[in-house]
């Protein structure tokens, strides 16, 4: 709940994708002449991406949020009352799942409003905003994991440019057939996520695709158990450390 | 004015010292615009087949002359922050009591970041020509290229150290980096002008950047076009952000 | 009329947008070669009086002329004559002592050849030469002060301020330091302009005090002036129980008003002088008062502060980051008065 009552929290994870998406439908809406491209619609296109960015600053705020607890020792004193640390990241979690969840609503709508397909209809949208929610808890663990760590907010912040890495060098801006540079082509095709966006992708273009769909939610899913195990390794690490 | 250029080259001395010697300040500035570069040229490259496209020297040439001038603007404001944290920290104060004149100050940090700017540049050029970047221009081209993009670098430093003089903190970094972000991004950073649609053209054809992004490649496809144009938006700007900059001075000496 | 070499304050004020006036109205005049000690408890106005006298901060109204210059008008001619070592002592944690001296003198213009031997000779003087080449960021309190100093010197300045030159200092770099500064007063016959908290360091150093409090200038004179227009002792007494501080602070306050604050007991000036002492040990005695503790105090500039404020300097400031001084400053400063009255 925490979460909420930070608008400076949401703000830049809401206003830094619409710029992003904004600029690059507009500057890149050519790119759709080229032959082969899915969609005649560079926004529809882009639209993916605000919800990978999103799940990004889910990983930067739950992590820093933890950081900043642990920082201020109030998981110590967390650990004295009845109160478990699990509950506690529970806590940090739903905070991401609700940002998560806001995030979509405003993404889909400015995607609406902006005249983006939605190729699978209302239920597409609801199985983007479930994937979206995933998404949020799996970078949540992630952000939770590496605040248990390092116990530093400053640590977290400093990964920020990792996952922008991982985000630039996907097929974030170009289906991957159409990425011309081979050693970028075969990045993107390792880079997990570029099966996240292209499972939102399938959803707003094609309508609905199984396979995109499955490889999507199955790393979603397979991010959240990597990182909740490793999150509450670390969590347990830390309060036998205190 | 010997004491004015003694006080200027003392800050660029120390300022280059630190940037060249902590690896948390040198390599930033060398990852993001190699990065960046990478991830455009090399993720963009198929942008190059859209019909109309007619830029004849390879999209990463293309991409080289944006990646260029975003490091030399963001080298200008990066600078800022250190100026920031300088008076955040109160080294400032010590560089006020030293000068004579302390617009000398400003200049230092200005001439401290042409200096990393060129050192970031030096890299990327090396970068782009062994990834097998075409040059179509003469070595007079270059050099407007270069002189125009050192230019941006004075004017986004002069920018940022208006806002660093007026904050004094580091909280004031986001206020220097993003209307900069805004303005670079807000041109024709993956398409020509003409191949833009919708509201991005309309920004883009009155943004000074894009002046400067059409000139850039046109000096490195060695068809040069928008020149004065470009060189007197540039200009303009130094100019603009070097009475900002001077107002930001009045501000921190009025403030102790 | 202006001193070269002096200073000159005529009703300096300075106004911070909130808050009330840090500096209300001052005057004061440091001859050349002079030790001028500006003495307070903190947030008394001390440093944003030095950071006016230093152009760092222009006042809101008064002037002030440093070295013949005013500090509004002239301001880089003020610089030119003036060094200034900081409270926060601000040094960059990157660079080596060296490295800072390299900066420092290339600021100040001086010439190329110059350079390097002024360097040497200044970290000789201040005891960092082997230290030179390593980051400051790993050096101690006492030496970035005294580095801070070394490079208040490079251009050979004739007034030199140092705010707070030793809060938080141990007694050994204090020591150190007092002597570097007494030396170039005495010595190069330079001007300081020393602003401290503490009363031991005005009494050791300054040729002059002036004691700010709340932004006005509350007493000036030489230390004996000042503890002389006191002229009295106080004494001091503690019961051995308690419950007797009541019947003890009336019994002593037949001898004389009371002076400051004695937590554990009760303390007056004495009205008689020295020789009431006898009186009061009867007067306690008669009363079937048991003492723990008796002293008699010479005339200390604590008392001419709160002679002046009707509060103690050492407890006095708004909050006291550094909880060194306390005590030992309190008796050194009472033994030296003692034997400066004596």
């Amino acid at each position: 709940m925490r979460t909420l009552r930070q608008p400076a929290q949401i703000v830049p994870a809401l206003i830094f994708p619409m710029f992003l998406l904004a600029v690059n439908s507009s500057g890149l809406q050519r790119a759709t002449d080229l032959p082969h491209f899915p969609t005649r619609s560079y926004l529809t296109f882009a639209l993916a991406i605000p919800f990978m960015q999103g799940a990004l600053f889910s990983v930067m705020n739950t992590g820093t949020d933890l950081a900043r607890d642990i920082e201020t020792g109030f998981l110590n004193r967390l650990s004295l009352t009845p109160l478990t640390g699990s509950a506690l990241l529970s806590g940090l979690l739903g905070g991401a799942v609700v940002l998560g969840i806001v995030q979509a609503a405003v993404y889909l709508t400015v995607g609406l409003i902006a005249g983006a397909s939605f190729a699978a209809g209302v239920p597409g949208v609801l199985v983007i905003v479930a994937l979206a929610m995933l998404m949020a808890v799996g970078f949540g663990c992630i952000g939770l994991f590496l605040a248990l760590r390092t116990g530093s907010g400053e640590a977290v912040q400093g990964m920020f440019p990792v996952f922008f890495v991982f985000l630039f060098l996907s097929s974030m801006s170009l289906p991957r057939n159409l990425i011309q540079t081979d050693w970028f082509r075969e990045v993107a095709t390792y880079n997990p996520v570029s099966y996240l966006i292209e499972a939102i992708r399938s959803l707003l273009i094609k309508g609905w695709d199984g396979q995109a769909l499955a490889l999507g939610f199955g790393l979603a899913a397979a991010i959240t158990v990597v990182g909740m195990l490793a999150a509450s390794r670390a969590l347990r690490t830390r309060m036998v450390r205190t | 004015m010997s004491s004015f250029r003694a006080t200027a080259l003392g800050i660029t001395w120390r300022t280059l010292h630190n940037f060249l010697g902590n690896p948390a300040l040198l390599l930033p500035s060398l990852v993001f615009p190699l990065f960046f570069f990478t991830a455009f040229a090399g993720g963009l490259s198929t942008v190059s087949h859209v019909p109309g496209f007619d830029f004849r020297s390879g999209y990463t040439a293309f991409q080289f002359v944006f990646v260029l001038i975003q490091s030399a603007a963001f080298g200008g404001v990066f600078t800022g922050f250190g100026i920031a944290r300088d008076f955040e920290t109160g080294l400032g104060r010590r560089f006020m009591l030293a000068a004579r004149h302390r617009s000398a100050i400003v200049a230092g940090y200005a001439l401290a970041a042409a200096g990393r700017w060129l050192f970031t540049a030096l890299v990327l050029t090396v970068v782009a020509l062994v990834a097998g970047m075409q040059i179509d221009g003469g070595g007079v081209d270059l050099f407007g290229l270069y002189g125009l993009a050192l230019i941006m670098n004075l004017a986004a430093a002069l920018w940022a150290a208006g806002v660093a003089l007026r904050i004094r903190s580091i909280q004031g970094g986001p206020l220097m980096q993003i209307p900069v972000f805004l303005v670079l991004f807000m041109a024709p950073v993956y398409l020509p002008l003409h191949l833009l649609t919708g509201w991005i053209h309309v920004v883009a054809s009155v943004n000074p950047a894009t002046a400067l992004l059409a000139a850039g490649r046109g000096f490195i496809s060695g068809q040069p076009a928008d020149v004065a144009l470009a060189f007197l938006a540039a200009a303009g700007l130094a100019l603009l952000f070097s009475i900002w900059a001077r107002g930001g001075m009045r501000r921190a000496e009025r403030a102790g | 009329m202006t001193q070269p070499e002096g200073i000159e304050v005529e009703r300096l004020v300075r106004e911070f947008r909130k808050g009330p006036r840090a500096v209300d109205g001052i005057d004061l005049e440091v001859a050349p070669g002079e030790i001028y000690g500006f003495l307070g408890p903190n947030g008394a106005g001390k440093s944003t009086t030095v950071h006016m006298l230093t152009t760092l901060l222009p006042p809101t109204s008064g002037t002030a002329r440093v070295a013949g210059y005013d500090v509004v008008r002239e301001g880089p001619r003020v610089r030119a004559h003036i060094g200034a070592a900081l409270q926060e002592a601000a040094l960059d944690p990157f660079l080596t002592g060296a490295e800072h001296m390299r900066l420092q003198t290339t600021m100040h213009g001086l010439p190329k050849a110059e350079r390097l031997e002024r360097s040497r000779e200044l970290l000789a003087r201040v005891g960092l030469t082997e230290a030179a080449d390593r980051k400051v960021g790993g050096y101690s309190g006492g030496m970035k002060r005294r580095l801070d100093l070394a490079l208040a010197l490079v251009h050979r300045p004739r007034i030199l301020f140092l705010d707070e030159p030793t809060t938080g200092l141990d007694v050994q770099s204090r020591t150190a330091l007092w002597d570097e500064v007494a030396r170039l007063a005495r010595d190069d016959g330079v001007t300081v302009f020393l602003t401290t908290q503490y009363l031991e360091e005005a009494d050791a150093l300054a040729d002059r005090v002036g004691i700010i409090d709340h932004g006005h200038l509350v007493a000036e004179g030489t230390p004996s002036e000042l503890k002389a227009q006191i002229g009295r002792p106080t004494v001091e007494a503690i019961p051995r129980s308690p419950a007797d501080i009541e019947r003890m602070a009336t019994v002593l306050e037949r001898f004389g008003e009371p002076a400051g604050a004695a937590p554990k007991g009760a303390s007056v000036r004495l009205r008689g002088g020295e020789s009431d002492l006898a009186e009061v040990v009867r007067a306690l005695d008669a009363e079937g008062i048991a003492v723990e503790h008796l002293q008699l105090h010479a005339p200390s500039l604590d008392d001419v502060f709160l002679a002046k404020t009707g509060r103690s300097l050492e407890g006095a400031g708004a909050e006291q980051p550094e909880g060194s001084p306390g005590t030992p400053d309190d008796s050194a400063a009472a033994s030296r008065s003692e034997s400066v009255a004596a």
